[in-house]
């Protein structure tokens, strides 16, 4: 057994492009403030230090330019790193993403391919400005031709970023950065990857099952506790890879347990929520014994901190949540 | 004194609209001149026969290029072997001389993927359809193949809308700061779709705005094949062997007119007077040429009438070999979104096999 390193999930981001950037010179990392400063999260520090100014690049405050260069650099067999500081401020490179990073090998039969990952943190609850809390992980898990993953623990990072950075196509790494420094967990030093589109169980349960991703997790998981105190069981599983999406893990946890809830922090309509409650119904509708619960944002802009208690779901609403399809 | 020591509203010339020489002549051996001037009448041809198999039905939309051959023919023969294109949509002429066969542009319009699986052997980016975008991209190849270690030149066509766009903007910058070796070609035809050049922007040239990015700009008279060559390859040497003074990434404003439409979908008429059209055509690129040669001596009419024939050839050659491609199989539709197939697309794959199976390809494929 290797050595483990006792680090947080945004340590674990960069002690996984660490060991990336060491053990292969075609990954490049970029983006604003990701060389001399180390990142606005530290998730690159030491990194420019260690690799120079042509691996880990300080580049212009130019998101397309960043995701478009990325793409270029990709199509010619690099496995670029862009990181965008938050995914609030994807937008002016959605046309990338969405027209290019997502479509290459489609529209060259798969001469081109873009071994790129986007690395930006999302989410709510660390009392940000406007623009940086939204949870817009739906956009790019609509987007065929695109990998979304979310990690929820530090091990998990480390390894889902390093089969990120292998993949042979774009993946879309998005970073709770809720929990960038929640908590910390044993993490080996050695390189390790973690499959992508395969989910976790965190906490088994026979009662209702619970999908959930991202800093959701643990919240999630503390209300599961709750409710067991209560006699209700929750199977809590962690999706990791919100597309695809892994049917199977959610199927098979479902039939054995009847009843779901899934937890966002995203808005409710048009989310990951909407996707598992169709798969469920497509697939398993005769072990359904209550409907399927949504705990997810409220349908409105990401509100400014004063309010953003109210909008993500807490511990009690995620309780609540379940509670109602235990007890249908 | 090097061809970009001059004022950006100075564009290169070579031959006059009659053909005469009124600047420096590239050093061309007449291999090369006549290889010019036949991939000009190949892209003329071509554009004329993919028009009219549009009005015939057997085309989808697609952009004609007329001329604005010699910007495409005159900045792909500058390239070396390994040098690198990436177009936007409209680079029919300069794809075929960098490798690209005929029959997979028509067949990309024809609406088949598979006309842009670029061969292998083709140095040449698929076509980019969102304006500008395609910019970036240029920028971040040239940048992976100089850390590489290669010495490849990447030449980046776009047109004088796309100036106008932020992709455009950031292309060229991140190209300024980390001295990549791009050419940016920019067929300024005059006309995006309706919207005319002076709406683009209050700036005299475009090729000023290389300026603000730290490198050269410089204008050509883009139907003029000889200047367009010559200030092409002054900027694609830059690109593999700069100095302090003179950085590696290069813009080139290459001034000409789009005779025809924006799309077969497009009527110019609606947004321009026929005397414009009338005045540009009188630049037109390859009787110009064409007149060059025939007073080198390099062309005459046996010359001339051998190339008309085989250019014809080549396209109605290229036209049945695209019409005789049958409608691919619907697996290809799945085929290439990932390098595995995830389940979940496998699943709905075999499903709609299996509808297809029950009620035959007709069900799906009918009016």
């Amino acid at each position: 057994m290797s050595e483990t390193q006792n680090l947080t999930l945004v340590q674990a981001v960069r002690d996984g492009l660490h060991t990336e950037l060491a053990r292969d010179d075609d990954v490049v990392v970029l983006g604003q403030d990701v060389g001399k400063n180390g990142g606005v999260f530290r998730a690159t520090e030491g990194l420019y230090n260690e690799f120079g100014d042509d691996r880990v690049v300080d580049t212009p405050l130019a998101e397309s330019g960043i995701i478009g260069c990325a793409v270029g650099m990709a199509a010619m067999g690099m496995r670029p790193v862009p990181e965008i500081q938050f995914s609030g401020f994807m937008y002016p490179g959605y046309d990338q993403i969405v027209s290019h990073m997502s479509r290459f090998r489609t529209r060259s039969r798969s001469r081109y391919t873009l071994p790129m990952t986007l690395r930006a943190p999302y989410g709510g609850g660390i009392r940000a400005p406007e623009h940086h809390s939204e949870s817009k992980e739906a956009f790019y898990a609509h987007e065929a031709g695109l990998t979304v993953v979310i990690p929820s623990t530090p091990r998990d990072t480390k390894g889902l970023l390093a089969s990120a950075i292998r993949d042979p196509d774009p993946v879309v790494f998005l970073e709770p950065k809720l929990i960038y420094r929640a908590f910390r967990e044993g993490v080996p030093e050695e390189s390790y990857t973690i499959p992508l589109g395969e989910a976790a169980t965190r906490r088994e349960g026979e009662d209702v099952a619970v999908f959930t991703y991202g800093a959701m997790t643990r919240r999630t998981l503390e209300a599961a506790e709750n409710l067991a105190e209560d006699g209700i069981e929750c199977e809590v599983v962690d999706l990791r890879t919100i597309s695809p999406l892994d049917r199977e893990a959610i199927v098979s946890a479902f039939e054995r347990t009847g009843r779901a809830a899934v937890v966002h922090e995203a808005p409710k309509s048009g989310g990951i929520a909407g996707e598992i409650t169709a798969i469920l119904q497509e697939e398993a509708l005769l072990y359904q014994e209550a409907p399927v619960k949504r705990v997810a944002g409220f349908d409105v802009p990401y509100p400014l901190y004063a309010l953003e208690d109210y909008y993500l779901p807490s511990v009690k609403r995620i309780e609540e949540g379940i509670r109602e399809a235990a007890e249908f | 004194m090097s061809v970009f020591d001059r004022a950006y509203d100075d564009p290169v010339r070579v031959l006059d609209e009659d053909g005469e020489v009124v600047g420096d002549v590239p050093d061309l051996d007449e291999e090369t001149l006549v290889g010019v001037y036949r991939s000009m009448r190949l892209a003329r041809h071509f554009d004329g026969r993919a028009v009219s198999l549009q009005r015939q039905g057997r085309m989808g939309t697609y952009p004609p290029l007329s001329g604005q051959e010699a910007a495409q023919i005159g900045s792909a023969f500058a390239l070396a072997e390994d040098d690198w294109i990436v177009p936007s949509y409209r680079e029919h002429g300069a794809a075929v001389v960098r490798g690209v066969p005929l029959k997979k542009t028509l067949l990309y319009w024809m609406g088949h993927e598979d006309g842009n699986r670029v061969p292998e052997d083709a140095n040449v980016f698929p076509v980019a359809v969102p304006i500008a975008s395609q910019v970036p991209h240029a920028t971040g190849a040239a940048w992976a193949s100089k850390l590489q270690g290669n010495d490849d030149v990447f030449l980046c066509y776009f047109g004088d809308g796309a100036t106008s766009e932020g992709d455009f903007h950031e292309g060229l910058n991140f190209a300024g700061v980390f001295d990549t070796p791009t050419v940016f070609f920019c067929n300024n035809n005059q006309w995006a779709i309706s919207v005319p050049r002076e709406r683009q922007t209050r700036s005299a040239t475009l090729a000023q705005k290389a300026a603000a990015y730290g490198f050269e700009g410089i204008q050509v008279d883009g139907m003029d094949p000889l200047a367009v060559y010559s200030v092409t390859k002054a900027a694609v040497e830059k690109a593999r062997d700069p100095s302090e003074q003179r950085p590696r990434p290069t813009m080139i404003e290459a001034i000409q007119y789009r005779f025809g439409a924006h799309t077969t979908a497009d009527d110019p008429t609606v947004y321009r007077d026929d005397d414009e059209v009338e005045e540009w055509k009188r630049k037109d690129p390859i009787p110009r040429l064409e007149a060059y040669l025939r007073s080198e001596g390099i062309l005459d009419d046996d010359r001339v009438e051998e190339i008309e024939a085989s250019v014809e050839k080549q396209v109605a050659d290229a036209i049945d070999a695209a019409e005789s491609v049958p409608r691919p199989d619907p697996r290809e539709l799945f085929e290439h979104a990932y390098e595995e197939l995830p389940p979940e697309l496998e699943a709905q794959y075999e499903r709609f096999v299996a509808l297809r199976e029950e009620h035959g390809d007709e069900a799906f494929v009918g009016e």
